[in-house]
C-alpha cells in the first residue's frame, strides 16, 4: 500500500468504487485513476504502440503518453483515455489496450524482437519493395501490422450522450488556472474586464496543487480564488481545455461536463463545445516537464520527477520506495526532499559537473544521498523498474567510467522544463528558442492580441510569474477599455527550487563508445528510439518536418509534448548546429484531444440540418403520406392505400391524375417576389427567352444559364402588376437563384431598379390536375375558368373557402392544370376545403413519385436534366433562347465545345421487357464493346401508365438522328443490361392538347 | 474563424457569409459580344499571394454582397464595404 495515511487533497471521507483490468482499486474523491492504480501498486497500464512494450504511469498530466486505457463500458466505452487526467468517480471502471490476450501475456510483444524491422522509414521502405509485387506484399503486412499496433479501439456503438455548442464574448480571457493566470485573472476581474478564466483541471492552483498541502501557498491560492469567485465579472470554468487559437481572436474550448460521473443526470450534456470570442487573452499555460533518455526509459518505474511530487503532495501516494532522482537542473531537489521526507530512500543522480551546496543541501537535509556527474544508464528490470545502472558521465552525458546498479521502484527523471507555447504558435507563427533554460517560447509582441505570462514565458522566478501575471491581466484589460481599480499585486509565497533553474542542456546518456544502452526512447507513445532518430540522420534528413513524418516523432496522440525537444536535440547535435538553426515543428490545434461528440454537438441525425415543412405537412402525415427528403424539405412521396407499395401506389396516383383530378402540395417551390421599374429588364437579362411583352395577368416558362453558358433553373413567372413579378424556380435553386440574381443588382447591374425578395414561406401552393380539374375550381370558387376566361399560362384571382388566393393555369403533368397560391397561413385550410369539395370529382391527393412519372412522360426536363452539365440545345430548350437581346451565359453558350454535333441530347427511351431502367446507366449501341463512358446516360426513370411500359428520359449523342435504334442501358452498379428503343421524349400528347384544352 | 464587420450588421461570424467570387474582376457589359472578355470574366484568376478582394454575401444577415479586404497568406481581415458602394 503506497497511499500516505495523511496529507494530500484527497477526501479520505468519500472512498469511490475504482477498477482497472477487474481490479479494485482503492480510490478517493479527489484521485485520478492513475492516482488510484499508483496507490494500489498498479505498476502496468498498456502496451506500447509497436513493439507491445509494457507502459507505466509517466506523467501526472495531459502529457501522459504510456497510461492509455479503455474507460467505461459498452456505449460509453472510450479509448486512448490518459489515465492521468481521468477523475476518478464513483463505479469507473478501465481496461487496459493494445494488450491480447491479456495485459500481463502479450502475444503482440513478439513485435520486440522484430523492433530491427521496424524502424524508422519502415513504412516507406516496405512500400517501395526489395520484394516484387511489393505493393501486394505491402497490403498483406499491413493488415497484421495495424492489428498488432496500435492503440485503444472504438466500439461499435451509438453514443447515448448528448454534446453541446455555446458561444461566448469576453474582454479577456484567461487560459491557465495557476499562479500567473490567477493572478492575470484578478487584475482584469478588478479593472472590471468581462474575463472567463479556463482550467483543464478539475482543481484551480496549477503547480500549487503539487506543494504540500496547507503549506504557505495554498493560503494564496484560496485567498485568490476566493476574492475571484465572488467577483459577477468573471466567469471560471474548471474542467475545460482551450485546445484551439483561431482566427479572429476566436479560441475553442471543451468543457467536460459530466466526464467526472459515470453518467450524465438530469439531462446534463456530456461535454460542452464553447466558441470563444476574446478581445485579449492571457496564455499562462505553464510549463510541461521533459524526460531524459537512457535505455530502458520506458520502463514502468520511470516517471518525470515533478509528477511524482504531484503524486506525493496532491494525492498522499508515494510512487515508490527506493527512488533515484535524475537530472539536469534545480527544480528535482524539491522532488527529492518530498520523496525522503515522506519515507522513501532516495539517491539523486545529477548529470552536471557542479552543483552548489546549498542545493545539494536541500536534498541532503532531508536525508537522500546526491550524486554529482552522474546519471542513469539504464534502468533495469522486467516488466517494472527493479534498479538502476548509475554511471559518471562528461558535460555531454557519455560515461566516463564503470558505473554501479542500484536498487530502484521508481527512477524520476527531470530533463527540464518546455514551455506550454502551443496556443499561441498556433495562433501565430514558431516560438523562439531561448538560450537560458533552453526552451522554446513565444515571441513578445505588444500587436498580439493572445501573449504569455508566467513560466509559458519563462518567468525567472514565483515573484516573476505572479507579476507577470498580474501586469499582463491588468494590460489586457486596459485595452479593452476597464480601468477600475486593480488594487496591489498579490504578494509571492515561498516555494522549492524553482521550475528551471541551474539547467544544464544534457537530455541523453550514453555508454562509455558513445551510443545508447539498449532501447533509448524519445517518444514513448509512438516507440521512437533514439536510434531511430539517428538512422534518418544516416539516411539524409535534415528537416525537422521531414525528421518527424520519418520517425513518426511527436505525431501520437500526445502530439510530441515530451518527446519534441529532445529529438531536436539530438538531430541537433547529429549536425552540429544548435537547437534553433535545426528549428522546431509547427503546433497545432487541438493542443489535447477533443471527441467527436463535441465538434458534432446536436448537429447529427435529424438535426444535421433544419428541415423545412410545407404548410400543408400536418395534414400529409395524418393522411397516411410518406415522406421524401428534396434538398431540406421534406415532400409527400405518395400516398399508399393498404398493402400498397412505392411502385403501386405512384403508378396509380398517375393514372388517377390522368383519369380524373389530383392535387400535390408545391408549396416547396422557390418564389421570388421581383419588383421596380426595372423588373422587366432585369428579367430579360436573367432568363434567356424575352419578357418586355408579357401583359399583366399572364404568365410565362423561362429558363435561365450561369455565367459560363450551362442551363441553371427553369420556371414560371407571372407578372401581378405594372412593376410586379412574381418569379417562381425549382424547389433545389431557389437559394442558388435568388444570391446570384441579387449580386448582380448589387455589382454589375446596380443601374437597374429592381428588389427580388424571397417570399417561399409567405405563399403554399397547391397544383391540382386532371381533366376535372376545371370543374372543381369552377365550382369550388364560383369563379370562371372558361378556356376563353383563363386560357393557359394567365392567372385569376378567386377566393376558396373565404380566402383570397391566385390561380395560375399552368401544366407540369400535361394535363389541364392550375397552380392555386394562397396565404401560407391559409394553406391547409384550403387544402382541406379543395379535398372536401373535390369528392364528387374524385379528387385524390398525389404525391412526388407520381408527378415525377407525369413529368417524364412529357419529356419535361427537372433536377436530374439540370445537373450543371447540360446546355439549352443538350435539353432541346435552345428554341427559347432570344437572339434580340443579349443574356446572361449568352455569350459563353456559344463556346464552340458546347455547339459539337455530337454532344449528348436529351432523349426518350422505351425499355424492353417488365423491368425499369436505373438512372445513372449508360449507353450503349445494340452492338460491340460496352466499355467507358458510352453514348450518353439516362437521367430520369420511370414507369409510364399512359403507356403501359418503362419509359426513361436520357441523354445520348446525336440523339436526334437516332429515333428508331435500339441500344443497349447498361447499370454496372447492378451488373444488368437492358435493350431501349429511342424515341422523342414528348412520350405522351406531344401536341399538349390536353393541357390547352 | 474568421470575423467580418459588415458595414450594415456590424462584426459577425463567418459562419453567416458565404463566399463568392474575386471582386477584383469586373463583369462585362451586357452588350459584349467578344468571347474573350467573357472567358476572363468567368475562368482566369491571377490567384494573388497577400492581400486580395474577395466578394462574400451575407447570406444569413442583411443579404448585402460585400468586398472583403483579406489576405490569402496570414487570413487578415481587412476592410468590408458594401459591393454596391465599390464596384464600378
Amino acid at each position: 500500500m503506497r497511499r500516505l495515511q495523511k496529507g494530500g487533497r484527497i477526501d479520505r471521507s468519500k472512498p469511490l468504487n475504482v477498477s482497472f483490468e477487474g481490479d479494485k482499486l482503492p480510490a478517493f474523491q479527489g484521485d485520478t485513476l492513475a492516482s488510484a492504480m499508483l496507490a494500489a501498486g498498479v505498476s502496468l497500464a498498456g502496451r506500447s504502440f509497436k513493439y507491445h512494450r509494457p507502459r507505466g504511469i509517466y506523467s501526472a498530466g495531459v502529457e501522459e503518453p504510456g497510461a492509455l486505457v479503455h474507460l467505461r463500458e459498452d456505449d460509453r466505452h472510450e479509448p486512448n483515455v490518459r489515465a492521468t487526467t481521468a477523475e476518478a468517480f464513483d463505479g469507473l471502471t478501465a481496461t487496459a489496450q493494445n494488450a491480447w490476450p491479456s495485459l500481463t501475456f502479450d502475444v503482440g510483444a513478439v513485435n520486440n524482437w522484430f523492433s530491427p524491422f521496424l524502424s524508422a522509414g519502415f513504412y516507406y521502405k516496405t512500400f517501395v519493395g526489395p520484394f516484387k509485387h511489393s505493393t501486394k506484399f505491402w497490403m498483406m503486412c499491413e493488415t497484421f501490422i495495424r492489428r498488432a499496433a496500435g492503440m485503444g479501439r472504438a466500439k461499435y456503438l451509438a453514443d447515448p450522450d448528448s454534446y453541446e455548442k455555446r458561444n461566448a464574448f469576453c474582454d479577456v480571457l484567461v487560459i491557465g488556472g495557476g499562479a500567473a493566470g490567477l493572478s492575470a485573472a484578478l487584475a482584469a476581474g478588478r479593472a472590471g474586464a468581462q474575463v472567463i478564466l479556463v482550467e483543464q483541471d478539475f482543481e484551480l492552483g496549477g503547480a500549487i496543487l503539487s506543494d504540500p498541502a496547507e503549506s504557505e501557498s495554498d493560503q494564496w491560492l484560496t485567498k485568490v480564488r476566493t476574492e475571484l469567485e465572488n467577483m459577477d465579472n468573471v466567469r471560471i470554468l474548471i474542467r475545460t481545455t482551450a485546445f484551439g487559437a483561431y482566427d479572429g481572436d476566436t479560441y475553442g474550448l471543451i468543457e467536460r461536463v459530466c466526464d467526472h460521473v459515470k453518467a450524465p443526470e438530469n439531462h446534463q450534456v456530456r461535454q460542452r463545445y464553447w466558441l470563444v470570442h476574446a478581445r485579449r487573452a492571457v496564455m499562462a499555460t505553464g510549463a510541461i516537464e521533459r524526460p531524459l533518455v537512457f535505455g530502458s526509459n520506458d520502463k514502468p518505474g520511470v516517471m518525470l520527477a515533478g509528477s511524482a511530487r504531484t503524486y506525493l503532495n496532491r494525492f498522499a501516494v508515494l510512487a515508490g520506495q527506493n527512488v533515484i532522482v535524475t537530472t539536469n537542473n534545480n527544480s528535482a531537489y524539491s522532488v527529492a526532499a518530498d520523496l525522503a521526507r515522506s519515507g522513501a530512500t532516495v539517491t539523486v543522480a545529477d548529470l552536471r559537473a557542479q552543483v552548489s551546496a546549498c542545493v545539494q543541501q536541500i536534498a541532503t537535509d532531508a536525508g537522500a544521498t546526491v550524486l554529482v556527474g552522474h546519471g542513469v544508464l539504464e534502468a533495469k528490470g522486467g516488466r517494472k523498474v527493479a534498479a538502476a545502472e548509475v554511471v559518471p558521465v562528461d558535460s555531454s552525458g557519455r560515461a566516463t567510467g564503470n558505473g554501479k546498479t542500484l536498487k530502484a521502484d521508481l527512477i524520476a527523471v527531470s530533463g527540464g522544463w518546455a514551455p506550454a507555447v502551443h496556443l499561441w504558435s498556433q495562433r501565430f507563427q514558431k516560438p523562439v528558442y531561448k538560450e537560458e533554460g533552453a526552451c522554446f517560447v513565444p515571441l513578445q509582441d505588444d500587436g498580439h492580441t493572445l501573449r504569455s505570462a508566467g513560466i509559458s514565458n519563462a518567468a525567472s522566478d514565483l515573484e516573476d510569474v505572479i507579476s507577470q501575471g498580474f501586469a499582463l491581466g491588468t494590460q489586457s484589460a486596459g485595452e479593452t477599455g476597464a480601468d477600475g481599480d486593480i488594487g496591489l499585486c498579490p504578494e509571492a509565497f515561498t516555494t522549492g527550487p524553482f521550475w528551471q533553474q541551474g539547467m544544464s542542456p544534457v537530455w541523453a546518456v550514453f555508454n562509455t563508445n558513445g551510443s545508447p544502452q539498449g532501447k533509448a526512447f524519445v517518444d514513448f507513445q509512438h516507440d521512437v528510439k533514439i536510434s531511430d532518430v539517428d538512422q534518418a540522420h544516416l539516411e539524409g534528413y535534415i528537416s525537422v518536418e521531414h525528421l518527424k513524418r520519418y520517425t513518426t516523432t511527436g505525431m501520437a496522440t500526445d502530439q510530441g509534448k515530451l518527446s519534441n525537444v529532445n529529438a531536436l536535440a539530438r538531430m541537433a547535435e547529429l549536425r552540429r548546429q544548435s537547437i534553433p538553426e535545426v528549428g522546431t515543428t509547427t503546433f497545432r490545434p487541438p493542443f489535447t484531444p477533443v471527441s467527436m461528440g463535441s465538434i458534432v454537438g446536436q448537429e447529427h441525425g435529424r438535426h444535421f440540418r433544419p428541415t423545412r415543412l410545407s404548410p400543408i405537412h400536418q395534414w400529409h402525415q395524418e393522411n397516411g403520406a410518406l415522406m421524401t427528403e428534396a434538398g431540406a424539405w421534406m415532400r409527400p412521396w405518395y400516398y399508399p392505400q393498404t398493402g400498397e407499395g412505392l411502385q403501386d401506389a405512384y403508378v396509380r396516383e398517375a393514372a388517377h391524375v390522368r383519369e380524373h383530378v389530383g392535387m400535390i402540395d408545391v408549396s416547396t417551390l422557390g418564389k421570388i417576389a421581383v419588383q421596380g421599374p426595372d423588373a422587366a429588364e432585369f428579367l430579360n437579362r436573367i432568363y434567356v427567352n424575352g419578357w418586355k411583352t408579357l401583359a399583366v395577368g399572364r404568365l410565362r416558362y423561362g429558363a435561365m444559364l450561369r455565367e459560363d453558358g450551362f442551363v441553371m433553373d427553369d420556371g414560371a413567372t407571372a407578372r401581378l402588376g405594372e412593376n410586379d413579378y412574381f418569379m417562381s424556380t425549382t424547389t433545389a435553386n431557389a437559394a442558388k437563384v435568388l444570391a446570384f440574381a441579387e449580386h448582380l443588382l448589387q455589382t454589375a447591374w446596380k443601374d437597374l431598379k429592381v428588389h427580388v425578395t424571397t417570399v417561399t414561406d409567405q405563399w403554399a401552393a397547391i397544383a391540382v390536375a386532371g381533366p376535372k380539374s376545371r370543374a372543381l375550381l369552377t365550382e369550388v370558387t364560383g369563379t370562371d375558368l372558361s378556356r376563353e376566361t383563363v386560357p393557359n399560362n394567365h392567372f385569376t384571382h378567386a377566393e376558396i373557402g373565404g380566402v383570397g388566393v391566385r390561380i395560375h393555369r399552368m401544366s407540369y403533368s400535361g394535363e389541364l392544370a392550375y397552380e392555386v397560391y394562397i396565404p401560407a397561413g391559409y394553406g391547409r385550410h384550403v387544402w382541406e376545403t379543395l379535398y372536401t369539395a373535390g369528392s364528387p370529382f374524385e379528387l385524390r391527393p398525389y404525391g412526388t413519385e407520381a408527378m415525377g412519372a407525369l413529368r417524364i412522360e412529357k419529356g419535361h426536363i427537372a433536377g436530374p436534366e439540370i445537373e450543371g452539365r447540360t446546355t439549352l440545345r443538350d435539353l432541346g430548350l435552345e428554341g427559347f433562347a432570344s437572339s434580340k437581346k443579349p443574356f446572361v451565359g449568352s455569350i459563353l453558350c456559344k463556346r464552340p465545345v458546347l455547339e459539337e454535333a455530337s454532344r449528348p441530347i436529351l432523349v426518350g427511351l422505351e425499355i424492353e421487357g417488365a423491368t425499369g431502367a436505373k438512372a445513372g446507366s449508360i449507353l450503349f449501341p445494340n452492338v460491340g464493346e460496352t466499355k467507358g463512358h458510352g453514348d450518353g446516360w439516362v437521367s430520369s426513370t420511370t414507369y409510364s401508365p399512359a403507356l403501359g411500359k418503362n419509359i426513361a428520359l436520357g441523354l445520348l449523342k446525336n440523339g436526334k438522328f437516332r429515333a428508331g435504334e435500339t441500344i443497349r442501358v447498361v447499370n454496372f452498379v447492378g451488373n444488368e443490361t437492358l435493350r431501349a428503343k429511342v424515341v422523342s421524349p414528348h412520350f405522351f400528347d406531344p401536341e399538349g392538347e390536353r393541357q390547352n384544352g | 474563424m474568421i470575423r467580418i464587420n459588415c458595414p450594415v450588421c456590424g462584426l459577425r461570424n463567418e459562419t453567416e457569409f458565404t463566399y463568392g467570387a474575386d471582386a477584383t474582376v469586373s463583369r462585362p457589359a451586357m452588350d459584349e459580344n467578344e468571347m474573350k472578355p467573357w472567358l476572363d470574366y468567368v475562368f482566369n484568376r491571377t490567384n494573388p499571394r497577400g492581400w486580395h478582394k474577395e466578394y462574400w454575401h451575407h447570406v444569413q444577415g442583411c443579404r448585402q454582397w460585400l468586398v472583403l479586404e483579406r489576405n490569402t497568406l496570414t487570413h487578415e481581415i481587412g476592410a468590408c464595404e458594401l459591393a454596391r458602394e465599390v464596384t464600378e
